[in-house]
């Protein structure tokens, strides 16, 4: 009997762990975005990239100028050390938001494109890790571009520094995932505006431009529980080659919002496609 | 004959207390036709959700190629070509940019996949076209595409919801041509319509739907010959006197219907009845004699146009 190559590969992951809604299609998924990529507005990534580098040169050198140098525990560092690799965090939050928010948002319910790919032999957990993927290449090309620019300058004080690299991608991919379950639960272009009222405030108060120790306990508490502030202490802790466990706890945070925004976005996607 | 391909028994689907499919049985074989003819909200697109692997049954069995659509989704979905009722074209690519990457979704081969983009570019008509953007086609080209990208990973069965909704009268024409051809080929088509018309011309066998049940089950012909007469006189006495005339003529013919701007007469010999009716001096404004269609069974069944 003639079997069409379409089955032929979905039968073999028959058997397999999540072959409900996992088919092994990550690749073709990026292979989609790059697609897309070639024929779309690059302004959009220029200002994701350029957004970082304009605060560096504002308050590194604005405020550099009124405060030369900072002291973190017991060193004393430069301003613009002291907030380049927080830049560096929020750049890679940045591009994994822009595209796991805006973008799934658009695919999801103007362009209705993931009903065109779930009715094929893929299933929601690869939609759900394709575009979380995309997001996370983007957070990680970003932090490369902007390590890029603050190496040269001297505003990485230790060769650990080298890590902030995967920990930007950690801190992408857990972005991402929460990003896009938040987003596959919005009914609106309004209701968007409410993932940007949470993100501007946690970049300011999350110890992007100065120690969250100037804070009053409840707010050192409330800012402590925010993913930014586990972010910018990480990868702080690497550019400045302060390595302890603490360091472990805020690559924790992320692993643990992996897991949620996966675990959130494939059920969401189950119930909006397998309705 | 042989083994369904689709067989479904007591199908049914409710979302909350809304029951949208009650308890439908079907069978669909190999190399067929079959159709789902309907009004909208009669169930149709939910019935095709369920065979597509998309939504999930409240009771009731299915099997698809002998196998449950609820347990092997990705399985299933790998037979099947799926042409929605709204377009989901990815509106970021190009023409062949977006049968490519869905013959990729498959998980077919990149050298495959681009050898099957330019045979499905001819196949739609749409050769000239390859690098438009979707954006800029007309709707029958972007329809044209769907079911191009639908065939990408050589399905057993095409599903196509509404597929000639909101197209002017030559793009159904040449959409008509291209499923025929597919047909041909020994592709097994599944079909929602609210168009009778479309269901006559491309449906072997079809079912019946209103409310979320099957009214009849058969081939238009057996349909028609089962539930209508040979032919239907058409009579229009203006909006107001309808109904009245009605009334007098119901003794004439086998059944009437009087509908808001014209009355129906069914009957063996349409040309007879209008004479009897001259003769009977009655003079209604306009008279049409015309063979009965799978309009006037969906009339006798529900009592209602599907076209409301």
């Amino acid at each position: 009997m003639f079997i069409p190559m379409a089955v032929a590969i979905a039968e073999k992951r028959v058997g397999k762990l999540g072959e409900r809604v996992y088919s092994g299609r990550v690749p073709q998924l990026l292979e989609r975005g790059f697609i897309a990529f070639k024929s779309s507005t690059y302004m959009i990534v220029i200002s994701g990239f350029v957004e970082p580098v304009l605060y560096l040169l504002s308050f590194g050198y604005g405020i550099g100028k009124l405060l030369p140098t900072i002291t973190v525990g017991s060193e004393t560092i430069k301003y613009a050390a002291f907030i380049a690799p927080a830049l560096l965090a929020t750049s890679a939050m940045n591009g994994a938001i822009y595209d796991s928010t805006m973008n799934v948002f658009f695919k999801l319910n103007h362009d209705r494109i993931y009903h065109g790919m779930l009715a094929t032999s893929m299933g929601p957990l690869d939609v759900a890790l394709g575009e979380i993927g995309w997001a996370l290449l983007r957070g990680f090309s970003y932090a490369c571009a902007f390590m890029a620019v603050i190496a040269p300058l001297g505003l990485v004080e230790s060769v650990w520094g080298l890590l902030a690299i995967p920990a930007a991608v950690l801190i992408a991919f857990g972005f991402a995932s929460c990003g896009m379950a938040v987003t596959s639960y919005m009914k609106s272009f309004q209701q968007l505006e409410i993932i940007n009222m949470f993100l501007l405030p946690m970049f300011l108060f999350s110890g992007s431009f100065y120690p969250i120790t100037v804070f009053p306990q409840w707010l050192q508490f409330t800012v402590n529980l925010m993913p930014l502030t586990h972010a910018i202490n990480l990868v702080r802790g690497l550019c400045l080659g302060h390595i302890n466990m603490a360091l472990l706890s805020h690559a924790l945070y992320f692993v643990v919002m992996i897991i949620i925004g996966l675990i959130f976005t494939t059920k969401r996607l189950n119930a909006l496609f397998m309705k | 004959m042989s083994n369904p391909l689709i067989s479904a028994r007591g199908l049914t689907k409710k979302f909350g207390d809304f029951t949208a499919v009650n308890g439908i049985d079907f069978d669909v074989y190999k190399g067929e036709s079959f159709g789902f003819l309907g009004p909208n909200g009669a169930g149709k697109s939910t019935a095709m959700r369920i065979i597509g692997a998309t939504s999930q049954r409240t009771s009731g069995t299915i099997s698809i190629l002998g196998k449950d659509p609820e347990l092997h989704g990705p399985q299933i979905r790998a037979h099947l070509g799926v042409v929605p009722q709204q377009d989901n074209l990815d509106m970021q690519l190009s023409v062949a940019e977006n049968l490519y990457i869905y013959g990729r979704y498959f998980g077919l081969s990149r050298k495959f996949v681009k050898g099957k983009v330019n045979e499905l570019l001819a196949f739609a008509q749409l050769e000239e076209k390859r690098d438009a953007k979707v954006e800029t086609l007309s709707g029958g080209m972007k329809r044209r595409l769907t079911i191009a990208r639908a065939l990408v990973s050589e399905p057993e069965i095409l599903m196509l919801d509404e597929p000639t909704t909101g197209l002017d009268p030559q793009a159904r024409h040449i959409l008509w041509d291209r499923l025929f051809r597919l047909k041909e080929q020994g592709v097994t088509l599944l079909i929602t319509t609210h168009f009778m018309d479309e269901a006559e011309q491309l449906c072997d066998r079809l079912i019946v739907m209103d409310k979320g049940s099957i009214m009849a089950e058969g081939s238009p012909a057996s349909l028609i010959k089962n539930y209508a007469t040979k032919e239907v006189l058409e009579l229009r006495f203006g909006s107001d006197r309808n109904q009245e005339m009605g009334a007098k003529l119901r003794t004439m013919c086998e059944r009437i219907e009087e509908l808001p701007d014209r009355v129906l007469m069914y009957t063996e010999d349409g040309e007879a009845l209008l004479e009897k009716i001259y003769s009977a001096d009655l003079h209604p404004k306009t008279s049409l004699v015309r063979r009965s269609s799978l309009e006037d069974v969906f009339l006798r069944l529900t009592g209602r146009t599907l076209i409301e």
